[in-house]
């Protein structure tokens, strides 16, 4: 992390989604469900860097994405950007906000306007922040675009159905940055493609943001994706930040008994079978009834009684490197020596 | 006869489209030995699924086979009648689905489903209803039991939606295996869990084929699984096998530039900093491709002599590469 003061901070955000209640629930007096998907997370973004964000599915990081873009609104909790309070903004202001703050969606199929071209997509951005005089430099600046996405101009008139998932993804990519922002959230932008279009992809998010000056929240359940392209790395269990800091530390010294168990269960081609794996028993808990203490005590082979009564509070285990585990103080670990 | 469990030779299956044929499958090769775990790698429209389901006699209009062997235990099962077909499908070789949530019946219970399946296979059943009953719902509850699902009495019960996504790809591992199959094929048995779910999944396909010493086909787009868990891979490519050998040889020095370009493809932590080099470039549209190597669009080593069909040529050890480049000299 960089001296300066951050690009975004995100203090203590949750999330929660209601379930409603029907008549009969009213009238029976049956409590709300409510989903608390985030449940207070804290973090910070310095400019320029790569922050990537890990974890199974239903563990709440694409809506910790989306809430911090306010697609989502936030329940409670502050999200300041660039020094402004980013969920204190009313809409316009907000609607300006974004075109410094964008997102790139996972499903390059979904993502797009099936009835809209590829010119028209990728231009709406510039219309909506009124970024161009004329229609001719709209035209302009979507086909500099998108030539700088690896497509042609010639692709302008043709819709999303005429292209391969790869090339979408680069088309969601132009309409993300054709606003020129300074903060992305690619929220599992490669895990739809294929292993040779994944790597096409990735290299020119990387090119663009050393090009254009980026930002990153890298959300991904992959690992080594997580692990090749990010600065630091968030990993998120069950709506909770169970480790944070220096990818280098937290993939190659995980202290987090999950980040291990993580760390452990990915099939890597460099090291077959030379370790012992971490069996996780069991599926994530539903966070409908999360279980009470530390939200992991229910899969971690390290649990005892505090655990299953306290939740853990973060603690710093090293320069810019937290946990929360209540166990961290044993130096436990899931892994085999030479792995770690 | 060699330990041979499945052979499969010059396999071409096309389907017919409006726009033209496409030739899924061309010209493939393949051999499952006993005991073994073949991994069959590849992208979307390599035709790795599409071979599999041949196999199975699961291709149906405008899907076609249009040429090819397939030897199971020696016999030729494209001779088979549809009858024949069937009993073998299910009992000698079973086949897992990439999405469990479709491939079981949302309108039965999980018990029901694996009723089925013995009532259709398993000739050791007693004949009197009340003691069939019984047998199956032992089995049904064993087999629950050795996927890992606990209360099993109880989850027989259920319906695949009350089930999470781990849960069901096991429950239809169970079906699978509840007839004891000398084969298992399974198609992406894991792409769509998490990383922490797939480790289980995996472990248990490889605790289970040790077990019962079934083979197993491990049909996957994950280089880091099959390096984990396979003894042999098949790498395929628009249709056709591209390279073939024991996994560690395959992935340590990879022969084709198709293999290498997938492996050089894979991010992981080590390669911080440094650029990956990912093919360039798409798979070629199957449908009129030119006679000449596949790969010949994407190939940094291409050259005039790959203008012309490529065949397989030896690459020393038990391997095989779809390159003129290849020869067995240069093996190490």
């Amino acid at each position: 992390m960089t001296g300066s003061a951050p690009l975004l901070e995100v203090d203590k955000l949750v999330k929660e989604y209601r379930g409603g209640r029907r008549l009969a629930d009213r009238l029976t007096g049956r409590p709300e469900t409510v989903v608390r998907a985030v449940t207070g997370v804290s973090l910070s973004i310095a400019r320029g860097e790569i922050v990537g964000l890990i974890g199974e599915s239903g563990c709440g990081k694409s809506t910790l994405g989306r809430s911090i873009l306010r697609l989502h609104e936030p329940t409670s909790g502050r999200v300041t950007f660039d020094g402004t309070d980013v969920t204190a903004l009313a809409a316009p202001a907000m609607k300006a906000m974004r075109r410094r703050m964008q997102i790139i969606f996972q499903d390059p199929y979904a993502s797009l306007n099936p009835r809209r071209t590829v010119g028209e997509i990728v231009g709406l951005p510039l219309r909506l922040h009124g970024l161009a005089r004329s229609p001719a430099e709209v035209r302009d600046l979507v086909a500099a675009m998108i030539e700088k996405v690896g497509l042609k101009s010639a692709h302008l008139d043709r819709y999303p159905h005429q292209f391969s998932g790869g090339q979408r993804q680069r088309i969601g990519i132009a309409r993300a940055l054709v606003s020129h922002p300074e903060f992305i959230v690619c929220d599992e932008p490669v895990s739809a493609l294929d292993v040779s279009i994944q790597a096409q992809i990735i290299q020119l998010l990387t090119d663009l943001k050393s090009e254009m000056g980026l930002t990153y929240l890298f959300i991904s359940h992959d690992i080594s994706v997580i692990g090749y392209l990010s600065d630091r790395v968030a990993v998120m269990y069950l709506g909770e930040l169970v480790e944070f800091g220096p990818v280098e530390d937290v993939l190659a010294r995980p202290r987090h008994p999950y980040t291990q168990s993580l760390m452990s269960a990915v099939p890597e081609v460099d090291r077959p079978g030379h370790r012992h794996r971490v069996r996780l028993e069991g599926d994530l808990p539903s966070p409908l009834a999360p279980p009470p203490g530390c939200r992991f005590h229910t899969r971690c082979p390290f649990a005892t009684d505090i655990c299953r009564r306290e939740a853990p509070r973060t603690e710093t285990v090293g320069p810019g490197h937290t946990a929360a585990c209540h166990r961290l103080s044993e130096n436990l670990s899931l892994l085999d020596e030479e792995q770690a | 006869m060699t330990d041979a469990l499945l052979e499969v030779n010059g396999l071409r299956t096309v389907f017919d489209t409006r726009a033209g044929t496409v030739c899924a499958v061309d010209g493939v090769d393949a051999t499952v030995r006993r005991g073994e775990c073949l991994g069959v790698v590849g992208e979307s429209g390599s035709g790795k699924s599409v071979t599999f389901a041949s196999v199975m006699g699961l291709v149906r209009p405008p899907g076609r086979i249009e040429a090819g062997r397939i030897l199971f235990e020696g016999r030729d099962l494209r001779a088979l009648s549809p009858r024949q077909m069937r009993a073998i499908r299910g009992r000698d070789i079973a086949m897992t689905m990439q999405d469990a949530l479709t491939a079981l019946n949302p309108a039965l219970t999980v018990g029901e489903q694996m009723a089925e399946m013995m009532e259709a296979h398993d000739e050791s059943l007693p004949a009197s209803r009340g003691a069939r009953r019984r047998a199956i719902a032992e089995r049904s509850a064993e087999m629950l039991g050795l996927v890992g699902i606990p209360s099993a009495g109880e989850r027989l019960r259920q319906y695949p939606h009350e089930f999470s996504g781990g849960m069901r790809q096991r429950i239809m591992i169970a079906i699978a295996l509840a007839s004891r199959p000398k084969l298992l094929i399974a198609d992406e048995p894991t792409t769509a869990l998490d990383v922490t779910i797939q480790a289980q999944v995996l472990e248990l396909i490889t605790d289970i084929r040790a077990e019962l010493g079934m083979s197993v086909v491990l049909i996957t787009h994950d280089l880091g699984v099959v390096a984990e868990h396979c003894d042999r891979v098949m790498v395929m490519y628009a249709g056709q096998v591209v390279e073939t050998g024991p996994t560690a040889d395959v992935i340590g020095a990879p022969r084709h530039p198709y293999t290498k370009g997938l492996l050089a493809s894979i991010p992981r932590l080590a390669l911080r900093g440094q650029r990956i080099r990912p093919i360039e470039g798409q798979v070629p549209e199957l449908i009129d491709l030119p006679p000449q190597c596949r790969f010949y669009s994407r190939c940094p080593e291409r050259g005039p002599e790959c203008l012309r069909p490529v065949e397989m040529h030896d690459a020393g050890e038990g391997r095989e590469a779809r390159c003129v480049r290849v020869v067995p000299e240069m093996v190490s």
